[in-house]
């Protein structure tokens, strides 16, 4: 904190009321009402609630469909953050050696930055057309029997080649700017001790972009929970059988086509914790960073 | 010319067409005719039919929508992302100057109300924020749709960190000339964070118009849609069939939601590469 600061009893409270109110009302309201809902029951015509203590949680969270999002989800999470993660890292690295060319690489890996979710899946959606997609055509090709709307394995190689093409930048974004921190000096000592560039790499570099990769992993577990429901609504709908639904896309859908409130409450409690415990890793992290 | 080299700038090359050749590939493919594209597929290379495609989604009457025209989508676009990055600017660095130049009693918990926000994404709590925005009778109104994203905390944290950057003498100096609080914001803090006020309007201008969710739920009438709405809507148009799909226009509706955000990102791109690494930390 500031060595000097205004001493005012009201002025400091007008400047954060704009956010704190629109905070209250917005957000720990809705929030506050979500646990509250979890707790209930409503009957098929909304006449009339009962509170049920865990009963919504149980039925939801013990229900398959719910198991099987919540399986798709780590799963769907741990490839996208994986494979984005290792495309840009690899793309970073080597648009960080060269001279040549240097910018024009660098604005067109990025660029992709810019473009919505669900402007990505809409795209990606008509690569896969059954029509026109030369994707779909391509794969069926080569031999691969590749069927997105009936096959699970297929649908989620949709989502996923789409959730890491829109992630990908991003992460080339974060590591680029990490290897330029890295000291010209670190590098010079390194090149004169170890020939190989690919030991170079993994004993040197890669260690010192370590805060960067765990700061990232955070970013993008929390954009593979999150932030692909836009993807996942313009693709695959969850589709087939629920075999891509995401728990997100799961809370949307039970809340608002199935009307099932208590349930779709319960979920976001549920995520609520996620997002808590993301979180805290990511701060116990920043912490550590701090002592470096 | 050594291998090593060659290798690096085969696998930037590669990188470099997965990331723009699906782009590209929508562009071209939105300039064909509907007929072409159902007879030869997807299209590699622009066609003849930009000018009558674009003109059908921009400014003809049932073009691509069913009433709303694709000129007053990209109008809802760009007043959603303006407002919000403008917004957002406005309220977090109100927030920040009080937090870190101030010394009052609900300093922290204060402080902790801003944090709690990062934990409470709107996909944690769609339907009662539905209903709260509902029972104000702000569906469909551009308040309810901005107001409601701007309260999150990282804009707020982006300018305490950088509040806490500026030297403490500034403060004495001007505490000693007699400046109010409010002039000490207006006149020294806000000139001095030009910079980083540019970076995070950029990076917020993107990140309103790309905004998805929450649109979709508030917004009922067509004629609120944005252009990210649009590709719901067209998307649930080709899903459900019918006559000749007409995919030139979907990938035009595609390409126009995508060219202004990217077009800033370009624009400002040393300003937005520093905004998104510095907010992030």
């Amino acid at each position: 904190m500031k060595r000097v600061q205004f001493e005012h009893s009201t002025i400091p409270y007008l400047f954060v009321a704009p956010q704190i109110i629109i905070i209250v009302v917005f957000f720990l309201w809705p929030a506050a009402q979500a646990i509250y809902q979890s707790f209930l029951l409503e009957d098929a015509f909304g006449l009339s609630t009962q509170f049920v203590w865990f009963r919504n949680y149980k039925d939801t969270i013990l229900s398959t469909s719910w198991l099987q999002a919540a399986s798709f989800t780590m799963l769907f999470s741990a490839l996208v953050t994986f494979l984005s993660l290792a495309i840009a890292l690899l793309l970073a690295v080597k648009a960080n050696e060269v001279i040549r060319g240097a910018r024009t690489y660098k604005t067109t890996l990025m660029w992709a930055y810019a473009i919505a979710p669900p402007v990505a899946g809409l795209m990606g959606n008509l690569m896969f057309n059954p029509l026109i997609g030369d994707l779909y055509k391509f794969f069926n090709a080569i031999g691969w029997d590749f069927d997105h709307k009936l096959d699970a394995f297929d649908a989620g190689f949709v989502v996923v080649l789409i959730s890491v093409w829109k992630q990908v930048s991003v992460n080339f974004i974060f590591f680029l700017s990490g290897l330029q921190g890295i000291p010209k000096s670190v590098n010079e000592a390194a090149t004169l001790d170890c020939k190989s560039p690919f030991r170079r790499f993994w004993t040197i570099t890669f260690p010192l972009l370590a805060p960067t990769t765990f700061f990232l992993m955070v970013i993008n577990i929390t954009y593979a929970f999150f932030e692909t429901f836009g993807i996942i609504d313009t693709t695959t709908r969850g589709a087939p059988g629920g075999s891509t639904n995401t728990l997100v896309f799961k809370v949307f859908q039970d809340g608002f086509r199935g009307a099932d409130l208590g349930g779709s409450s319960a979920q976001s409690v549920v995520l609520m914790l996620i997002v808590l415990a993301l979180t805290v890793v990511q701060f116990r992290f920043i912490e550590r960073k701090v002592h470096y | 010319m050594n291998w090593r080299l060659l290798s690096t700038h085969a696998i930037l090359l590669i990188g470099m067409v997965f990331m723009t050749l699906p782009v590209w590939v929508a562009f071209c493919t939105s300039t064909h005719a509907p007929e072409t594209i159902l007879r030869d597929g997807l299209q590699f290379w622009p066609g003849s039919n930009f000018a009558e495609t674009y003109r059908q989604v921009l400014f003809v009457d049932g073009g691509v929508m069913k009433s709303v025209l694709g000129f007053d989508m990209l109008k809802n676009s760009l007043i959603l992302g303006v407002g919000f990055a403008i917004g957002k600017v406005v309220i977090s660095m109100l927030a920040a100057y009080a937090i870190v130049y101030f010394r009052f009693k609900l300093a922290v918990p204060l402080f902790w109300i801003i944090f709690m926000t990062l934990l409470l994404p709107l996909e944690v709590r769609i339907i009662p924020s539905y209903e709260v925005v509902s029972s104000l009778g702000l569906l469909d109104t551009h308040t309810g749709l901005i107001v409601p994203l701007i309260a999150s905390a990282t804009g707020t944290f982006f300018f305490r960190q950088f509040f806490r950057s500026v030297p403490d003498e500034l403060l004495e100096a001007a505490r000693l000339d007699g400046a109010t609080p409010w002039r000490f914001f207006k006149d020294i803090l806000v000139p001095l964070s030009k910079t980083m006020i540019a970076a995070i309007l950029i990076i917020m201008f993107v990140v309103g118009w790309n905004q998805y969710l929450w649109p979709l739920i508030m917004t009922t009438k067509e004629e609120n849609y944005t252009l990210v709405i649009g590709i719901k809507q067209i998307y649930q148009v080709l899903a459900e069939g019918g006559e000749l799909p007409q995919y030139q226009k979907a990938f035009a509706l595609t390409i126009l939601a995508t060219l202004p955000p990217v077009l800033v990102v370009l624009i400002f791109q040393s300003w937005f590469v520093k905004g998104l690494v510095e907010s992030e930390k």
